[in-house]
């Protein structure tokens, strides 16, 4: 904004307004192009940040949705915590160095004879990698945010499979749109315009005039507000209204009701779907942390399996955080699990339930905990919570969260991708170059960095690997 | 039939993997070389003699291998794991994985055991006395062929997601199940002689679910077809026969759709 | 600290680089090269009573990508049970038949491969591959970007405008750093956007109104337009349905009187690959049968082709494939669990297991048909041998497809052990050949072969002074007799492997990570406006990254990547 005149300017105009006020002190910026937002599974990539000329202070935000905009605003706070911080015997926390900090942090992983290292969906794939070193290292359990979010999508994959496809494919040939079980107009903000509902693409030029959408929830959403179908289904039943679903598509009789909807609702639903060209549904919580969980997504996969002997048709996760899915890559390609990884035994297991990091804290079974990039301290239950408060831990997270509240030790890093670049994949699994906007403040680390020197002094105390 | 008895002396802090405490991995051993075999705490490897006194002798091979299990085992995982003879008896309440990957012989836990037990069973027996927990005679996570043969019975209560993905065998809980009985089942038997509560038989091919208590939901794809009388582990009554999961596809055979058959008491 | 000059002593030496067959011969090698000659110095490798080969070349396995990531991630039962721990030196290692990056790196050095491609690379998802090839230790490696079902291709060829698709070609392969050319089901997957396909090479796609053998011929002239140093690599249209030999035949003739232009000493137009799955005949399961033997007719007479075989292992393994319709097709016929990723303007992958077993007479045709192709094929520099891993097998079962290649008797005792034994015998022309790979054969088969289709017959594939130093060594004597499971047992584990001239296996186990390089190839063009704003048009209206964010930056390759470079300004 420019401070003389007022004018809220768009990137191209700023210079303009400018040169039009005889000795401006408007800092001169520039504009950063093609920049991805780090905050959710959208994972947009056409913002364009105002940065002030000398690279380190966020100015302004075009594209982003407030939620995006936020994040990258939120850079340039002025409480920001900038260096880490060791809770004292009375609970008050103490700064101390990044070199304490490293040394604290190898010195737990290393005495610790089962720590969980949880989270890794804020950070990028570098630091993921180097992550796995350590836990190898150390024999660990890597489990990243899906164990509380998207991983019963993860089992339900690994049981039926998923037909799927680029969300590129959506904009350009989707014609029936299913949200079940979420509402992107709160968590995904930009999706029905960037991909799902409004676009206008190779073979969907009318937009949503040509597009038919169909929303299942308990609740009466903002989605399902724009929806030509809405269907408010009874808690908990959704493994059996997608049964039903099933049901209808083979022309077997229905029950009068399933789930609380009426089962000409469920045919007409699934008439709408079968005379689409190319049909998606979306989901998200609503059916991955109700009752049944991954078996609802099992069946709305083999729902979708059913629909392509009719006509073609995809479902898509709405993944959650801005590289939750980059974990999963990664541990996928290095040790062979999305998620929930247990590296203990010198090679990798993996059993949900068992390896998960509610059942291990809930269990008692980790003896540490090392929480990068996300905040369990909020989403976790309050069970898994207290043992992280028992337990040693440490929080490598930018600020001061529920997490960080209750971990021994806080270290502060860099904002990732806005502060430090790096490798993060969309919730269709398209990788996308995150590439920093601004300097972290000064003396700050990146976790991969912090990660980097924690894995280096690992080796030296517990010998190479 | 010689008995090794295995007593546990030292709980575990975290937990313990005791895979090594079955039929085959005692069987031509002594108690001096049984107490050497590995147990796993964490990643640290140490001897099942840190946490159990042994005593007694293993049989020359597995089917002639006893093992008691006394003192509280509910932090020890695996006991009785890959077991393909010989018998297993668990005194006291068990953690996950007891009898997991079954091949034969006998299990007997007369306590609790929590999940995962039984898990991709391929033959003997499986006796719960106390309640079973999620995952009973399940698939492990990503394979289509779940439960081979064999037979479980559990005396309580079972958890969620009993014989998920069975393919044979039979599993009898005579307590009350939790949701998700048989999802997925392409064979194998479910008995419950308690209430279910819903999702039952949910995609599934074929095989058999008996239930003689209430089911809160019957899933939509389950289609009344007729009364039958039945002798089910002893009991003879009468039970409606119902024909699912609908929503599923299912087999011919001599031109015949083979559905999956759920019954319930009346 | 390793020496820079070793001398590998006294083996048995097959090189058909120097047509060396097997004499006793020695090898030098320094600074990551071979020579002629080095000092007394050397470290000296005895391999007396051993086999020696240059490091061995995969032409094509699915081994980096998003849809190899994708079977992992939803295989956790191909890793129950069989997984390596992590020992001094190597990261922990799992996965049957779809390895982990450590494991692909570790298991085909261990097996003597020191190069390996990639075979079907999605252009959206390049960064992905490089992430993979990155963590992939050991084994150079590059890979191949898929054209065949583009947006910008088909509009391309549909005009005949062979200079623009040319130029976005040379733009593909540099955005994505990829290798060459590959086509996969041609047309069929862009018609698998709307869940239809092509089965036949006339068969026009849908709204883009091209044919497969338009785009193949088209595609072919482009790359003898670039001079790529590989030639256009062809998965063809209708895989793995009875009677598809005539979909190759077709596919194949396409190639006639097309002119390798190339600087690289590649003399082929065509490599069509794992030629096992498209050389089958009868009309249904029933009566399917063997059609090797038309296919190879043809193969052996068109000289500027090169294949591979595909062969099946027999195993309970994973298919993936950019042949999308293929793979719904082959769960709607076995019900097992069914992936699949349609890519916006490029292309899809679908992926489901499939357990090819000894029991099951279709499983044991496909078996025979896999062997004849190379026991068929005349010029071994033009036929190569693979799995098309995984889906006819893990690559780790290739020293058992060498067994069966090297021993009638093997094969013999493999067929009489099968369920429907008369049945296949009489579907199949395996039964009747007596033909034995020799040791200088395969090393055509699996050395310089390989290497001279893909245009690296300078530095790859042999062991003449100049090349890189890829050596293998192989406890296999091949004076004296030996049963056939010690061919399968020398192949498996090497005694001896050297990369670039640093030793990376000894006995069987891995001794370093070597210096892996990641290939790719920078073709230059004229600049071509019209092409740049094709590309910026659809970008901005159609695909869901942006132009910005498309490329692949130089960072995500491994430490020494190794360009090849192409000059095709006019």
């Amino acid at each position: 904004m420019c401070s003389e005149s007022g004018n809220r300017f768009g990137p191209d105009d700023l210079a303009w307004c400018c040169t039009l006020h005889a000795g401006c002190e408007y800092p001169m910026t520039k504009i950063v192009t093609d920049v991805v937002c780090p905050f959710c599974g959208v994972l947009c990539d056409d913002l364009e940040v105002e940065v002030s000329d000398d690279g380190k202070t966020v100015v302004e935000v075009y594209n982003a949705c407030a939620v995006g905009a936020a994040k990258f605003l939120h850079t340039a706070a002025k409480d920001r915590v900038k260096r880490p911080r060791m809770q004292q015997d009375d609970g008050s926390y103490r700064e101390v160095s990044y070199d304490e900090a490293i040394e604290y942090t190898a010195q737990m992983l290393a005495k610790a004879r089962k720590p969980l290292m949880y989270g890794w969906s804020n950070t990028n794939c570098e630091a993921q990698s180097v992550g796995h070193e350590i836990a190898e290292r150390v024999g660990g359990v890597v489990d990243n945010t899906a164990t509380v979010c998207h991983g019963p999508s993860l089992i339900a994959i690994q049981d039926v499979g998923i037909p799927s496809c680029t969300l590129g494919e959506i904009k350009n040939r989707a014609d029936v749109v299913l949200f079940w079980g979420c509402n992107p107009a709160h968590a995904h903000p930009r999706h029905m315009s960037r991909y799902s509902i409004f676009p206008r693409g190779f073979f969907t030029g009318k937009g949503h005039k040509g597009r038919k959408m169909i929303v299942v929830d308990p609740r009466n959403t903002d989605t399902m507000k724009l929806a030509d179908i809405g269907l408010q289904i009874e808690q908990g039943r959704d493994y059996e209204l997608l049964s039903a679903f099933r049901v209808a598509i083979r022309g077997e009789d229905l029950p009068s009701t399933v789930a609380g909807i009426p089962k000409e609702k469920i045919y007409e639903a699934v008439e709408i779907m079968k005379n689409g060209r190319f049909g998606v549904i979306f989901f998200g919580m609503g059916v991955t942390q109700s009752l049944s969980k991954h078996h609802n997504i099992d069946i709305a996969i083999m729902l979708t399996k059913d629909m392509n002997e009719y006509t073609k048709f995809a479902i898509i996760a709405m993944r959650g955080h801005y590289n939750v899915t980059g974990s999963g890559q990664v541990m996928g390609w290095q040790f062979g699990y999305p998620f929930a990884t247990d590296l203990s035994r010198g090679f990798a297991r993996y059993n949900p339930g068992e390896t998960t990091s509610n059942d291990l804290l809930r269990r008692r079974e980790v003896d540490a905990i090392l929480v990068v990039a996300s905040d369990p301290g909020s989403h976790f239950p309050i069970s898994s919570v207290q043992e992280i408060a028992k337990i040693p831990s440490v929080a490598v997270v930018p600020d001061i969260n529920p997490t960080s509240a209750i971990s021994k030790l806080h270290v502060p890093v860099a904002i990732n991708a806005i502060e430090a670049g790096g490798n993060c994949y969309r919730m269709d699994n398209v990788p996308i170059d995150a590439r920093k906007v601004v300097d972290p403040p000064e003396g700050m680390l990146s976790d991969y960095e912090f990660l980097t020197r924690v894995n280096k002094r690992l080796g030296e105390l517990m010998g190479v690997a | 039939m010689e008995t090794v008895t295995v007593t546990i002396k030292t709980q575990p802090e975290l937990f313990l993997e005791a895979d090594n405490i079955s039929p085959d991995a005692f069987a031509g051993k002594k108690a001096a070389e049984i107490v050497a075999l590995h147990a796993y705490e964490g990643r640290e490897q140490y001897t099942l003699g840190k946490y159990f006194d042994i005593s007694g002798e293993a049989g020359a091979t597995a089917a002639d291998t006893r093992i008691i299990v006394k003192g509280d085992v509910s932090r020890v995982k695996y006991i009785g794991m890959k077991m393909s003879a010989g018998e297993v008896i668990i005194e006291k309440d068990a953690d996950m994985y007891v009898g997991a990957w079954m091949q034969g012989g006998k299990l007997t836990a007369k306590g609790n055991v929590d999940a995962f037990a039984g898990i991709g069973m391929k033959g003997g027996e499986l006796i719960i006395e106390g309640n079973a927990g999620n995952y009973l005679g399940a698939a492990y996570r990503g394979d289509w062929r779940g439960m081979q043969g064999g037979l479980i019975r559990v005396k309580g209560n079972a958890g969620s997601d009993i014989g998920y993905f069975m393919n044979g065998g039979t599993i009898i809980v005579e307590g009350n199940a939790d949701v998700h009985i048989a999802t997925h089942a392409e064979g194998g038997k479910v008995i419950i002689k308690g209430d279910a509560k819903s999702k039952i038989g949910g995609q599934m091919v074929e095989g058999e679910i008996i239930v003689f208590g209430g089911i809160d939901v019957m899933m939509p794809g389950f289609k009344y077809v007729k009364d039958e009388e039945l002798e089910v582990d002893g009991t003879k009554a009468k039970f409606a026969l119902f024909h699912g999961d609908l929503g599923e596809r299912h087999p011919k055979r001599k031109g015949q759709v083979v559905y999956g058959k759920l019954y319930q008491k009346i | 600290m390793t020496a820079t000059e070793y001398l590998i002593r006294n083996g048995y030496v097959f090189d058909p680089v120097q047509g060396i067959k097997g004499d006793k011969a020695d090898v030098a090698v320094k600074d990551g090269k071979i020579v002629k000659s080095v000092s007394s110095g050397a470290k000296v490798i005895d391999a007396s009573g051993k086999t020696v080969m240059a490091g061995a070349v995969e032409i094509h396995a699915h081994i980096a990508g998003p849809k190899v990531n994708e079977g992992r991630n939803y295989r956790p039962e191909d890793k129950l049970f069989t997984y390596t721990p992590k020992k001094k030196g190597s990261r922990m290692a799992g996965g049957f038949s779809i390895p982990t990056t450590f494991k692909t790196g570790y298991e085909y050095a261990r097996m003597g491969y020191t190069t390996c491609m990639e075979a079907a690379m999605p252009p959206l998802f390049a960064r992905h591959v490089h992430e993979e090839m990155k963590d992939t230790p050991i084994i150079d490696e590059g890979a191949y970007p898929v054209f065949g079902n583009n947006w910008f291709v088909m509009e391309y060829l549909k005009n005949d405008e062979i200079d623009n698709a040319a130029a976005y070609t040379a733009w593909l392969l540099n955005s994505t750093k990829g290798y060459a050319i590959k086509v996969v089901n041609p047309g069929g997957t862009e018609a698998w956007g709307w869940g239809l396909n092509c089965l036949t090479v006339n068969d026009p796609v849908p709204y883009f109104d091209i044919t497969p053998a338009e785009i193949m011929t088209g595609l072919m002239k482009t790359n003898e337009y670039l001079g790529l140093p590989h030639s256009m690599h062809v998965h063809q249209n209708s895989l793995g349905n009875p009677g598809n030999y005539t979909v190759t035949l077709d596919s194949l003739k396409l190639a006639e009187g097309i002119k390798a232009t190339n600087k690289f000493g590649r003399e082929t137009v065509l490599h069509s690959t794992h030629l096992q799955f498209h050389s089958y005949g009868g009309d249904n399961w029933g009566n399917f049968e063997s059609k090797s033997k038309e296919v190879m007719d043809y193969v052996n007479r068109q000289k500027n082709i090169t294949v591979d075989t595909g062969c099946v292992t027999l195993d309970e393994t994973t298919t993936m494939t950019a042949d999308g319709p293929f793979e719904h097709h082959l769960t709607e016929l076995n019900h097992l669990k069914w992936a699949n990723v349609d890519v916006e303007l490029e292309t899809a992958a679908g992926i489901v297991p499939y357990v090819y077993s000894p029991d099951v007479k279709v499983c044991e045709i496909q078996w025979a048909i896999g062997l004849e192709i190379a026991l068929m094929a005349k010029d071994p520099m033009r036929c190569f041998i693979t799995t098309d891993h995984p889906n006819a097998g893990p690559f780790t079962r290739y020293p058992r497809i060498f067994k069966w290649l090297m021993s009638a008797d093997a094969r013999k005792e493999r067929i009489e052990s099968f369920k429907h034994s008369a049945k296949m015998v009489d579907a199949t022309h395996i039964a009747g050949m007596d033909k034995e790979l020799s040791l200088y054969e395969l090393a055509q088969m699996t050395r310089a072969g390989p290497a001279k289709s893909l245009g690296l017959a300078s530095i790859y594939g042999g062991l003449a002074p100049g090349m890189d130093a890829d050596v293998a060594v192989y406890n296999f004597n091949p004076d004296t007799p030996h049963k056939p499971d010690e061919i399968e047992k020398a192949f498996s584990s090497a005694a001896f492997v050297m990369k670039t001239g640093t030793p990376v296996v000894m006995d069987g186990e891995i001794v370093s990570n070597g210096n892996k390089r990641t290939i790719w190839v920078d073709a230059k063009v004229n600049e071509n406006p019209q092409v740049m704003r094709d590309i910026k048009d659809k970008f901005l209206r159609y695909y869901s990254v942006t132009l910005g964010n498309y490329d692949v930056t130089k960072h995500f390759l491994s430490g020494n990547p190794r360009v090849i470079e192409v000059d095709a300004t006019r």
